[in-house]
């Protein structure tokens, strides 16, 4: 593929005094994609999309984004970038129209010349126009931030947890949202902490602590998993998670809503453990084989 | 340029929008000057003076009476020589003598114009200058009542000498005082704060992608503040001159251009501060006490720089304030040109330049 259809990260390290943000850090999202990064807080997410918009400096590495080098050309990255930092940073003061009109002006654009790009987003905010940014609700400060990063047109959105602290109707619609933007052609990064939003991506990378761990499409990372995994229940939830702590053929377990979920070393059967939980007096045993998602494929990637 | 006309209007919103913070700007300075002002100013009521009248005739008697019983002095000796002067101001009698020369009444009549003069105890600088002033309108009173019945404009000179201060210095130091003060404290302080904020709440976060200029971003934080602190340094000059008569005798478009020139100094250091501070809160401290305090009290505001040690006379070339107060006082009360202050200027300019230049150098374009 072309250089300039690609948006390519090859090695990038970056480290806070003493601590390592970034370590070796490659990728290539084509254009027209919808990436996702996945990861806990403080895996890196943050520094990694200010580099990629070029807020950072990486300390070692590369980052080609359509044929442009975040280093070298940085103004023309940031006029064909639209970006939504993690905190919500609109003038709580000005209202949602004032605050529109200032982003198009500096990008030196008008809200009426790319209306249609934000019209299904800033429609459903514009009834409150006249209202402060600081006075709307975080879905609806969500929408704001976003039209604000769109207004001038970007060929790249990148998003920085933009559904955190949202509610999950709010979250639902964002996401439809990101897939009409995907149609208009523009290529979204977005990170999240929310595993069952990876589903929506694309591809989605798995970082922890600064280090992509896979990056596939959400199908193929589950179907990678390879061991099978059990999901468990019994009348004492808390003895339960400790008592498997300390089977020894116990890979990983980790609690999951009702269940435990629990993978085992590749030579244990499942027979093993029911036999082990009844000796440690366990009432009400109940164990399935299930499917994993991908929040198992991320805990199993965590464990390793 | 359209950039920047959105981001000086969004600066404006902000500023306008805050009104707890515009109402401690306008307030601030006219609450300080009256402070200063009355703080140092005695209420000037039943003053004691004396009279030492050369003429005794109908017109003196006349203006007599009308400052006695103005409600302001209380006639408390009558001279009859110059020599007595001396001694009823030694004994702590009388606040001011009021002098009228030989033959006043004749000299008004004949040529329109007659001669009073007032000597005032400036050891008391601002109840002195409040007795000069009192008079004067006294006087001025009784000229237009007369004009008005006998259809005559005469003229009376009223020529006022301060005793034992003669320059005044005290008294009229207030005023370019606060106005060095406070155009230190708003220009400073609110710009850097401004930027800071826009760190704190993530909004330069923002501003930085956006095609914005190091340049932009900072002519669009200063062009609001220039403009408020002008209004500012008017209202702070206004309410010297009307409520506590601080003249300003020289020229005041010179007046007008150094105060801008001092409101730029004071702005680019706001910024130098904003770029090294990341909260509003730390812009803040750092505006106090790196600039504030020096400015108060090195400038000569309050301590008279003669009177300091050497060490501190040598930094107190360094504080800004200094040379802006000396600048002031020679426009404002000395009444002279640029021909006396060119230095001063050439020395705040250059500082202006260099602190500009610095904090455009030093306004990162990245988050780092």
């Amino acid at each position: 593929m072309e250089s300039n259809q690609q948006i390519i990260a090859k090695g990038i390290f970056k480290s806070y005094k003493d601590v390592k943000a970034l370590e070796d850090i490659s990728f290539s999202i084509p254009r027209g994609e919808l990436f996702g990064f996945i990861g806990p807080d403080g895996a890196g997410k943050t520094t990694l999309f200010r580099i990629l918009v070029t807020l950072l400096l990486q300390d070692k590495g590369e980052i080609n984004l359509f044929g442009l080098d975040s280093r070298r050309d940085f103004r023309k990255v940031r006029l064909m970038t639209g970006y939504m930092p993690g905190r919500f940073s609109l003038y709580q003061d000005l209202s949602v129209e004032e605050n529109l009109t200032f982003f198009a002006t500096i990008f030196g654009t008008t809200i009426k010349e790319n209306y249609h790009l934000i019209r299904d987003i800033y429609s459903q905010i514009e009834p409150f126009k006249k209202r402060p940014a600081g006075k709307l609700s975080g879905g609806m400060k969500q929408k704001l931030a976003l039209s604000c990063a769109l207004i001038h047109k970007p060929e790249l959105l990148v998003l920085d947890e933009p559904t955190t602290g949202v509610d999950a109707v709010s979250r639902k619609e964002f996401w439809e949202m990101l897939g009409n933007l995907k149609k208009l052609g523009i290529t979204i990064i977005v990170s999240t902490p929310y595993m069952d939003e990876a589903s929506l991506c694309d591809r989605v990378a798995l970082i922890q602590d600064g280090k992509i761990m896979q990056t596939d499409t959400p199908a193929n990372i589950v179907s990678s998993y390879s061991a099978p995994l059990y999901a468990i229940r019994s009348e004492k939830m808390h003895k339960l998670i400790n008592d498997l702590r300390t089977f020894p053929e116990t890979a990983s377990a980790y609690t999951f809503g009702q269940y435990i979920h629990l993978t085992l070393t590749p030579t244990a059967k499942a027979e093993d453990v029911v036999g082990f939980l009844s000796e440690k007096n366990h009432t009400g045993l109940e164990i399935n084989t299930i499917s994993p998602n991908i929040e198992d494929c991320f805990m199993n990637l965590m464990v390793k | 340029m359209k950039r920047l006309r959105g981001f000086i209007i969004k600066e404006f919103y902000h500023i306008f929008r805050d009104y707890r913070t515009m109402v401690i700007l306008f307030g601030l300075p006219v609450v300080q000057v009256l402070l200063f002002g009355f703080v140092l100013t005695n209420e000037v009521k039943d003053a004691n003076i004396a009279v030492l009248d050369k003429s005794k005739d109908a017109e003196t008697m006349n203006i007599i009476n009308k400052l006695t019983s103005s409600g302001y002095f209380m006639l408390n000796a009558v001279l009859e020589s110059e020599d007595e002067v001396e001694g009823v101001f030694q004994e702590g009698k009388v606040k001011q003598v009021v002098i009228f020369e030989e033959n006043f009444a004749k000299t008004l009549k004949n040529e329109g114009r007659a001669r009073i003069q007032l000597l005032a105890d400036a050891s008391d600088p601002n109840t002195a200058q409040t007795l000069v002033n009192y008079t004067t309108a006294v006087v001025n009173t009784y000229l237009a009542e007369k004009a008005k019945s006998e259809g005559k404009q005469l003229l009376i000179d009223v020529v006022p000498k301060m005793l034992y201060n003669p320059a005044m210095e005290a008294s009229y130091m207030f005023v370019p005082g606060v106005i060095a003060i406070v155009l230190m404290l708003i220009s400073s302080m609110i710009t850097s704060i401004s930027i800071a904020r826009e760190k704190e709440l993530g909004t330069m976060e923002v501003l930085l992608v956006s095609p914005l200029r190091a340049g932009q971003i900072i002519i669009g934080k200063v062009v609001p503040y220039v403009f408020l602190s002008f209004l500012i340094a008017a209202t702070i000059l206004l309410v010297g001159r009307f409520v506590f008569g601080v003249p300003i005798n020289g020229p005041l478009g010179l007046l007008l251009a150094e105060s801008l020139l001092f409101i730029l100094l004071a702005l680019s250091l706001g910024i130098l501060v904003s770029t090294v501070s990341k909260t509003q809160q730390t812009a803040m401290l750092i505006s106090l006490f790196a600039l504030l305090l020096p400015t108060i009290l090195l400038s000569g505001l309050i301590f008279p720089i003669e009177n300091m040690p050497l060490l501190l006379q040598y930094i107190s070339h360094a504080i800004p304030a200094k040379y802006f107060v000396i600048i002031l006082k020679n426009i404002m009360i000395k009444g002279t040109g640029l021909e006396s202050v060119w230095f001063e200027t050439i020395v705040l300019g250059g500082i202006t330049l260099f602190f500009i230049l610095l904090s455009v150098l030093n306004f990162k374009k990245r988050l780092e």
